[in-house]
């Protein structure tokens, strides 16, 4: 925890206060400078003190889903611990989505929620739910706390969870007699987790077994997941990779890890993957892989995955450690610790006088860059292209900007044609793939990143989730820009439709081109409302964007609805069976 | 397939035992048998549990059961080096004919009676697995009422203990 020094010194005051009051103090000890959050019943006694709370700024929002969220994005955007309060019974149960996505994405969050007086818990009470119980298998760990005193401990402990190992949600949950009880504020000096030894350092055998591997293979890449970021690990990534010259490729939770402009990077890898960064793990005959977990978007058929391919996986969670792909050099411990001694020791071996030869495959991969870039067609109507919106969005903002993106065609249009630059500027819901996303981030990055420009990629289904939020964003000075891609459609569904479905279209037509008009929409919420369906306008409507500041900005992009994503592996096929249009296969060995 | 034993040592908290469970049920595995006790350390229970499993997933569900915040230690004691025992408690039918005989078969597998009535006696029986399952073929014949078995418990053989370390909290600046 950052503010250890700060709590040497720990006070015992003399003073009697409530469990409420020594919950406020409590988050204050944690550094908590945001909460967002919605009152009720059982967790009120905690608001009283909030009010008067000089550190700790509380944002009312609409729903608690987008609390949970909100503190996601701001996670994800700062790297701090994102806190979201709620009532008990629906409060909390509102928060379980949330909680589950951070809990995939290895978020780092502490959710805090009230529950019935602790003589009325399992008497199905009012507002009663048991939500440690509900949101056990969903969160890194979680606290029902039943006496005030326990309150601070609580909280220290959630703290450290939470952001220590492979970060994760933590959910306090506090008995309103506990809220109401009279108690004496301790903050603890030691926190009494004796099972818990998250492992940082990575064994030396094993990093000098990693340099040997990476030295002697031919084919080697670096598959770089989420764990990167979360690791604060881009600067030392980029030192290893130049020093290697090995090519990267960064998964959808890892975007941003690796600058897109690097000449190095061949992009995101999975289901809508670059051909060159598929391509590259498939034949590959080393995956050095930092902080990432086979997911199967990005292995498709695993039995097929890089069937060539030894294996170093390096990851702070040994679970993830050959869960999916056996390992031959398993190394558990931080990702960004590993590649700075990783350095050290490749750079001892070049002195020494051996380097490694990848020069054959680079001509190999050059070879599938060059002919199989990203890129989409127009639509032959003239109409509005969604890839086209996206790029433009991504280039007129630059590489300082945040993305938050929702789920579905737009969020891999975004992670394609978006360039990123820096960790942290790409926020999705990559595990869980939870629609709704965008808003509730995007506003939770901006509270934590006030002077960068925070833009929602949504989609009009996604959107129509969780856009009650715009109220929250305007009411409380939170100017985000959201580029609605507006298809009338739940897109990616359709996709598949289209391809595994025979085109019948059974219910994802959302018919948003008609109903709602978001122009109207985003200005009843008190934003601006803008709307563009010509290419010719996508420019300028973006800058018109861009240089409002004093409201949330709402672009309604009204595109084709036609438009797919490609490349594209189809779901439980091969990685070797890529399309990078409709029946249309790359072709793995040059003919010359 | 294969039949494994878990020892779990866990913090002595609400709530740990379903944290436990609920990573084998998530996988549709059927736990055989499961003990919960104290241990010579006041804040720590012990957990011993018995499934029939392929040997991968179980790998997978102990580093998973090793994440969980409560669990302290896990080791798998395999059946030639542990000492494994379970209770059984079993209401056999008994006739003034009957009961002697009864009463022989306990002695031979060192069972005991602990309780009497008219038409019944309860034996107290303790072993592994194969010796209650002996004992309770032996007495079919004359009529079982009712039987309870405990969940098997198991040390391992020779001077070593699971805690090989002492507890202690973890640094808070780690």
């Amino acid at each position: 925890m950052t503010q250890a020094g700060s709590v040497t010194s720990t006070s015992e005051t003399a003073e009697t206060i409530t469990g409420a009051q020594s919950l406020i103090r409590a988050l204050e000890y944690a550094d908590v400078d945001v909460i967002f959050g919605i009152p009720g019943g059982a967790i009120l006694p905690a608001y009283d003190p909030l009010m008067d709370s000089t550190k700790i700024r509380h944002i009312l929002v609409r729903h608690e889903q987008a609390a949970g969220h909100a503190a996601e994005g701001y996670a994800a955007a700062t790297g701090r611990v994102g806190v979201c309060m709620a009532t008990s019974g629906p409060g909390a149960t509102n928060l379980v989505t949330p909680i589950a996505d951070a809990h995939m994405d290895s978020v780092p969050m502490v959710a805090i929620t009230g529950q019935v007086p602790s003589s009325a818990i399992g008497t199905d009470a009012f507002q009663e739910a048991d939500i440690r119980g509900i949101t056990m298998p969903i969160t890194k760990h979680n606290f029902l706390v039943t006496d005030a005193a326990d309150i601070p401990r609580a909280i220290a402990e959630a703290f450290h969870l939470a952001s220590t190992g492979r970060p994760g949600p933590v959910l306090v949950d506090i008995a309103k007699d506990a809220l109401q009880a009279s108690t004496n504020f301790q903050w603890p000096e030691s926190l009494n987790l004796p099972g818990y030894h998250p492992v940082t350092r990575p064994h030396a055998k094993q990093v000098r077994e990693a340099a040997r591997l990476i030295l002697e293979s031919r084919r080697p890449v670096l598959y770089v997941g989420g764990g990167v970021i979360r690791a604060n690990g881009a600067p030392a990534l980029r030192a290893l990779a130049e020093l290697t010259g090995l090519p990267v490729v960064t998964t959808l939770m890892a975007r941003g890890a690796f600058p897109d402009s690097h000449p190095q990077h061949l992009g995101m890898p999975g289901m809508h993957g670059t051909v060159s960064a598929v391509g590259a793990l498939q034949k590959s005959d080393l995956l050095v892989t930092l902080g990432a977990r086979f997911d199967d978007r990005v292995t498709g058929k695993l039995a097929s995955f890089a069937p060539d391919a030894s294996v170093i996986h390096v990851d702070i969670d040994p679970a993830e450690i050959s869960k999916n792909r056996y390992a031959d050099v398993p190394i558990v411990g931080d990702v960004g610790e590993f590649m700075t001694e990783l350095v050290a020791v490749l750079q001892a071996e070049y002195a020494a006088g051996r380097h490694g030869d990848y020069a054959a495959w680079w001509s190999t991969i050059n070879h599938w860059r060059d002919t199989y870039p990203l890129g989409y067609d127009l639509p032959d109507d003239g109409g509005l292209s969604p890839q086209l919106v996206i790029e433009r969005v991504g280039a007129l903002s630059g590489p300082e900007a945040i993305f938050a993106s929702g789920v579905g065609q737009h969020q891999m249009w975004a992670a394609q044609f978006i360039n990123y630059e820096n960790p942290r500027t790409w926020l999705n819901s990559g595990g869980l793939g939870t629609m709704g996303y965008a808003v509730p981030a995007a506003m939770g990055a901006k509270v934590g990143r006030p002077d960068t420009t925070v833009w929602a990629i949504d989609g009009d289904g996604c959107f129509q989730m969780t856009n009650q939020e715009l109220a929250t964003c305007t009411i409380n000075n939170i100017p985000i820009k959201v580029a609605l891609i507006n298809n009338s459609s739940l897109g990616m569904v359709r996709q598949w439709q289209t391809l595994f479905y025979g085109k019948r279209y059974s219910e994802t037509d959302l018919q948003s081109h008609r109903f709602p008009d978001f122009v109207k929409l985003a200005e009843a919420y008190g934003c601006h409302g803008l709307q563009c369906d010509s290419p010719d306008q996508v420019d300028v409507t973006i800058e018109k964007a861009l240089a409002l500041n004093d409201a949330p900005v709402v672009i309604d992009f009204v595109v084709h609805k036609d438009a797919m994503v490609w490349p594209m592996v189809a779901a439980g096929a091969s990685n070797d069976d890529i399309l990078v249009a409709r029946e249309m296969a790359p072709k793995w060995e040059r003919e010359d | 397939m294969s039949r494994h034993t878990l020892s779990v040592l866990v913090e002595d908290k609400p709530g740990v035992l379903a944290r436990v469970s609920s990573l084998f049920s998530r996988r549709g595995f059927n736990i055989e048998s499961l003990a919960v006790g104290p241990t010579e350390e006041p804040e720590v229970s012990r957990i011993t549990i018995v499934v029939t499993v392929e040997s991968l997933p179980l790998e997978q569900v102990t580093k998973q059961l090793n994440k969980l915040i409560n669990v302290l230690k896990i080791v798998e004691l395999d059946d030639n080096s542990a000492v494994q025992r379970q209770i059984m408690l079993v209401k056999v039918k008994a006739d003034n004919h009957s009961r002697s005989q009864i009463m022989e078969v306990a002695q031979l597998f060192r069972a005991k009676i602990v309780d009497v009535a008219l038409d019944a006696v309860t034996i107290e029986a303790t072993g592994n697995n194969d010796k209650l399952a002996a004992l309770l073929r032996t007495l079919e014949p004359y009529g079982i009422k009712e039987l309870v078995q405990s969940g098997l418990v198991a040390l391992s053989r020779g001077g070593r203990a699971i805690t090989d370390r002492s507890l202690r909290p973890v640094d808070r600046t780690a």
